[in-house]
């Protein structure tokens, strides 16, 4: 009895470090106030109170991170029995996170582009008809998607920062659960829109199962699921390199799957398709981070002392990741499929920097990942404007010549497009350069110069828009230029300038990209 | 964070501020121009301006640039990168200035040339010229930059505006031809790029701390690398630099580009932005890899050589006027690079001028067929016949340019040419006599242009309409169409300053050469390489 008691003592509630983790827990708690405002509030009121909470979160989150990051001790801290450590690299990948799920919001709660909104109110009410008119003009617009977009937001900060594999499962479906809702919830094509959630969902409850096996086999060979202890494990000789080896195949597929990492990029181009563009936006930009994050964090705390015999194999995943999206992309003929492409290829660039598996390899693709996400934001806002009367036009023809009717739509979209491409004086180019110059000081120089090339080879499918919204004739009944209300226009200014200042003036987000290495 | 950003300047405050101000005006004029889009005769006039002050600025940079003084002059830097240690810093040296002077000549000139070109529907004056401008600017920032990240950034950036230049203004096929540009361009600058940060990794283990991307420092720290890694550095500046200045076989994109651009920006991209590879070829690879450049050398005559035979014939066999003078660059481009790679100092003096003055003898001839194409509307050498007949100066001036381009002794290109061979011959005699071909057959591609055009009876449809079927010959007062006139006022007051300095510097090059003379001697040094001609003992 008194062993019981003895143990009953020892069990005390762990230390937390609310300061250091509150950005986290501010948005996760402003995810169940807003599922209580769904629950509560009248229909009408909903879409006020929900923007609100959101921005106001998001800022409140951001303040906070800036206060505690002023003066955060440069070796991270760890909290929650150490399964969370807030280090520099976590409080960097949350800043990017906050900044780019507040564009992605903004594109989210835009009602003006699309008559209330681009979510579907109710299934049964057919878009474009009267009821769906009527609907629009009273109910305004449907809000589940703010609740779930802030549960997925929690879930990546949680990801990134997780210290240990099982936490970090948990925070894979904390943010996948909510990602795979808002895919199906297009008010336009629906069918395209319905079968994107399932695809993912499918898809990824796969990687999911791939990723808990993973760490049942690391579990196995450690017998830890903590990254430090995998790699004091890793360490020793005397355990099976099969089950580390399995296991970390394991777990980085579940990991390449959400970063959109090719070849396991296939459900990308369907998904990014199908969901509303803000919700494509929110997905490309703010997954792409948690899930470098995670993979960053991954192989530096647990795999690094082992990298001789996995740093090949993902050599290769790099290599078609970028063919892939390179290669793939000059075929698309949909232009929200061609970013998917891209966003492939930048993937395998992403990953070139993240296998160096040094401090300016993290900061690069820490760099790369702002930069990247930035700029995406804004493009999937300039997509969203591109209308007809079933939607967004967005197949490539019907793009052509709108330079000359929207001038400086065509302007920030060429921008924006040089950035993807990485021309000079875009944030592209400094990602690049820093992603690729970590990956050749830590000796990966022909790795390096096949990302170069594929680079060209990307660039064609970005000129060949350029070339057609400048110098083809535009059709007769060509798509129009909706002008977009405030919070469009906000996401798309703070992301092409941002691509902009980080191309002119990179240094300071370089300094704070560097400030310091992860803590395990 | 708010500390106040360190300039440095050398060589007299004054003169940095003057090459600044050389840089920062054309962007000035592009801006301005750029909000005249309305308005086309005001936009004109405010491009011609900017551009005339912008030449007097270049001739005040060449005044004060001091032949015998610093390697670069006229420096400025201030921080950019801090923790990849790049610079924002230019200066330069008399192969710089001779390029910068040359742009600055050319831009008044295509834009009086230009005056009355009708653009395409919807296009305006003031977008065009702006991105003339701006073009100036940039190509003017990528002679003059010396930190390495530096001109690459700006070796990229001046792709854009002449990819809108030929993919908005040009001919039919200009869509495939403005990407084709860019695509070749900007592969071979990313490769560029590849070896750039190589440079960089290497300073950065050998001097410890963050490395550096400023040119002369890599210089002094690269020289002593082992030649295995100057030969991989070395191989992505140079393919940047072949596709740019392009050396056959990687010159597939210039006649399409030269063929479907409007004839003003044909002048820009041949005279000058071709340029940047040969001028990348001194500045870049044989400084900073010489033991590379020693060992690949070979392989870099084989190619230069390969292109003065290969464009010559091509250029012979051409029927079209715009793709003729793209071919003739081809194997222009193969002597200059014949001159820099055997590396002897009258070669490369040759070379550099070379670069000036098949600025003038090409540009001109540019010109020169685009003034016959505004008349005949057409770029088929067959569609003309003794022009020079109803046109006794525009021939003439065909005359002048043409003789210029083959190089006739006392037309300003005889001068390089000769240089380069007789540089040339003591150390590659073999690559050079084969070259001596490529002069043989100027004279043939030149001078059956000039009869096709310009002698014979007046025929072909541009001139004489389809009334009397193609080929007929009439007599001129009879069949000429009546529009053709011969040069307005305009035309001469644009060609006269292109044929004086073609006369001049075939007579007396002496100005060009002494700005010329200490920086190649330099290179030389840098290099490693003594003369030939010097180490027997004198001449």
């Amino acid at each position: 009895m008194s062993g019981f008691f003895s143990q009953a003592q020892q069990l005390q509630a762990p230390d937390v470090a609310y300061q250091a983790v509150l950005p986290m827990l501010l948005v996760l708690g402003a995810a169940c106030v807003s599922v209580l405002f769904e629950a509560f509030l009248p229909r009408e009121r909903r879409w006020g109170w929900q923007v609100a909470l959101t921005v106001v979160t998001l800022a409140g989150a951001a303040i906070s991170l800036i206060v505690y990051g002023n003066d955060a001790p440069k070796a991270g801290v760890k909290t929650f029995s150490d399964v969370l450590t807030i280090d520099r690299p976590t409080l960097f990948l949350w800043g990017t996170l906050l900044l780019l799920a507040f564009g992605a919001v903004l594109l989210i709660a835009d009602r003006s582009v699309e008559p209330g909104g681009a979510f579907v109110a109710q299934a049964a009410i057919r878009p474009g008809t009267l009821q769906d008119r009527v609907q629009a003009a009273k109910v305004g617009m449907q809000t589940e998607v703010f609740p779930l977009t802030l549960f997925a937001l929690g879930g990546m900060m949680v990801f990134c920062a997780a210290n240990d594999l099982l936490t970090m499962f948990v925070a894979l479906e904390v943010l996948s659960l909510p990602l795979y809702l808002m895919a199906g919830l297009a008010r336009r094509r629906r069918l395209l829109s319905q079968e994107a959630a399932v695809k993912y969902f499918l898809l990824g409850a796969f990687a999911s199962a791939f990723f808990l096996y993973g760490i049942a086999l690391l579990y196995g060979y450690a017998g830890s699921v903590k990254l430090a202890d995998i790699a004091t494990a890793a360490a020793g000789t005397n355990r099976s390199d099969t089950l580390l080896f399995a296991g970390m195949g394991l777990l980085v597929v579940g990991l390449l799957f959400k970063a959109s990492v090719g070849p396991f990029h296939t459900w990308t181009p369907d998904v990014y398709q199908g969901s509303p563009t803000p919700v494509t936006a929110f997905m490309a930009a703010c997954t792409k981070v948690a899930a470098f994050g995670g993979i960053l964090r991954v192989l530096m705390g647990a795999f690094a002392s082992t990298n001789w015999e996995w740093r090949g194999v993902l050599w290769g995943v790099a290599i078609a990741s970028m063919a892939i999206g390179a290669v793939l992309g000059l075929t698309q003929t949909d232009v929200k499929r061609m970013i998917a492409y891209s966003s492939v290829a930048h993937a395998g660039f992403l990953l070139v920097g993240s296998i160096a598996l040094t401090s300016k390899g993290v900061s690069g693709t820490l760099f790369y990942l702002l930069a990247y996400g930035l700029t995406t934001v804004a493009t999937f806002g300039i997509v969203s404007l591109v209308r007809d009367a079933d939607g967004e036009a967005s197949h490539l023809s019907q793009w052509a010549g709108l330079a000359k009717r929207s001038p400086i739509v065509a302007g920030v979209f060429t921008f924006l497009l040089l950035a993807l491409a990485g021309i000079p004086l875009t944030s592209g180019f400094v990602g690049k350069f820093v992603v690729f110059s970590a990956a050749l000081q830590s000796g990966m120089a022909p790795l390096v110069v096949v990302a170069l090339v594929f680079s060209a080879v990307a660039a064609f499918f970005y000129l060949r828009v350029i070339v057609l919204m400048y110098f083809s004739e535009p059709a007769a009944d060509g798509p129009t230029v909706t002008v977009p209300g405030a919070f469009t226009t906000m996401a798309i200014t703070i992301g092409a300038l941002a691509t902009l200042v980080l191309g002119v003036f990179p240094s300071f987000a370089l300094d704070w990209a560097g400030a310091g290495g992860f803590t395990f | 964070m708010n500390h106040v950003l360190p300039v440095t300047t050398s060589g007299g405050g004054g003169m940095s501020a003057l090459l600044i101000v050389l840089l920062v005006l054309p962007l000035v004029g592009a801006g301005a121009v750029a909000l005249l889009r309305a308005n086309d005769r005001t936009a004109k006039l405010t491009a011609l301006a900017f551009s005339l002050v912008e030449l007097v600025l270049a001739i005040a940079v060449w005044v004060g640039y001091e032949p015998g003084g610093t390697r670069l002059q006229m420096t400025s830097s201030v921080e950019w990168i801090a923790s990849f240690g790049v610079h924002v810093s230019f200066g330069i040296d008399g192969i710089a200035l001779v390029m910068i002077a040359v742009i600055a000549l050319l831009v008044p000139v295509i834009i009086g040339a230009g005056w009355v070109e009708k653009l395409p529907a919807g296009r305006t004056s003031g977008g065009f010229l702006s991105l003339i401008l701006l073009q100036e600017a940039i190509t003017i920032g990528v002679f003059s930059a010396t930190d390495v990240f530096l001109f690459y950034v700006l070796f990229e950036i001046m792709l854009i505006p002449m990819y809108f230049l030929i993919g908005g203004y040009g001919g039919a096929r200009r869509q495939y031809a403005a990407v084709k540009f860019f695509l070749y361009s900007f592969l071979g600058g990313l490769i560029m790029l590849a070896s750039a940060i190589g440079a960089y990794a290497y300073s950065a283990d050998h001097l410890g701390g963050s490395g550096t991307f400023d040119w002369a420092t890599l210089v002094t720290v690269l020289k002593t690398a082992p030649t295995s890694t100057q030969v991989w550095l070395f191989l992505g500046f140079f393919l940047a630099f072949a596709i740019k200045a392009p050396l056959v076989p990687l010159h597939t994109w210039l006649p399409d580009a030269a063929a479907e651009a409007p004839i003003g920006v044909a002048v820009l991209l041949v005279g000058v932005l071709d340029k940047v590879g040969t001028f990348g070829f001194l500045r870049y690879c044989l400084p900073m890899f010489p033991a590379a450049s020693k060992q690949l050398a070979p392989l870099v005559l084989v190619l230069a050589v390969a292109g003065v035979i290969y464009g010559s014939l091509l250029a012979t066999g051409q029927r079209d006027m715009k793709r003729l003078i793209a071919y003739v660059s081809i194997a222009h481009f193969g002597f200059i690079a014949l001159g820099i790679f055997a590396f002897s100092s009258q070669s490369e003096v040759g070379a550099v001028s070379y670069m000036l003055n098949h600025s003038l003898a090409t540009g001109m001839l540019i010109l020169v067929l685009g003034m016959i194409i505004a008349r005949g509307g057409s770029t088929l050498i067959s569609d003309y016949g003794g022009m020079a007949k109803v046109t006794p100066l525009l021939g003439g001036m065909l005359l002048i340019a043409g003789l210029s381009t083959l190089s006739l002794p006392g037309t300003n290109s005889f001068v390089s040419e000769f240089l380069v061979l007789i540089g040339s011959y003591p150390r590659e005699p073999v690559y050079t006599v084969i070259a001596t071909v490529g002069m043989v057959l100027a004279a043939l591609y030149v001078l059956w242009l000039y009869q096709r055009i310009m002698q014979g009876p007046v025929r072909g449809t541009a001139l004489v309409g389809l009334a009397g079927g193609p080929g007929t010959a009439v007599a001129p007062e009879i069949g000429a169409k009546s529009a053709i006139g011969d040069l307005s006022k305009r035309e001469i007051a644009v060609l006269a300053p292109l044929v004086a300095l073609i006369l001049v510097l075939g007579v007396y090059p002496k100005p060009v050469l002494d700005v010329i003379t200490p920086s190649v001697g330099a290179t030389m040094t840098e290099v490693g390489f003594a003369d030939p001609v010097a180490a027997q003992g004198g001449n």
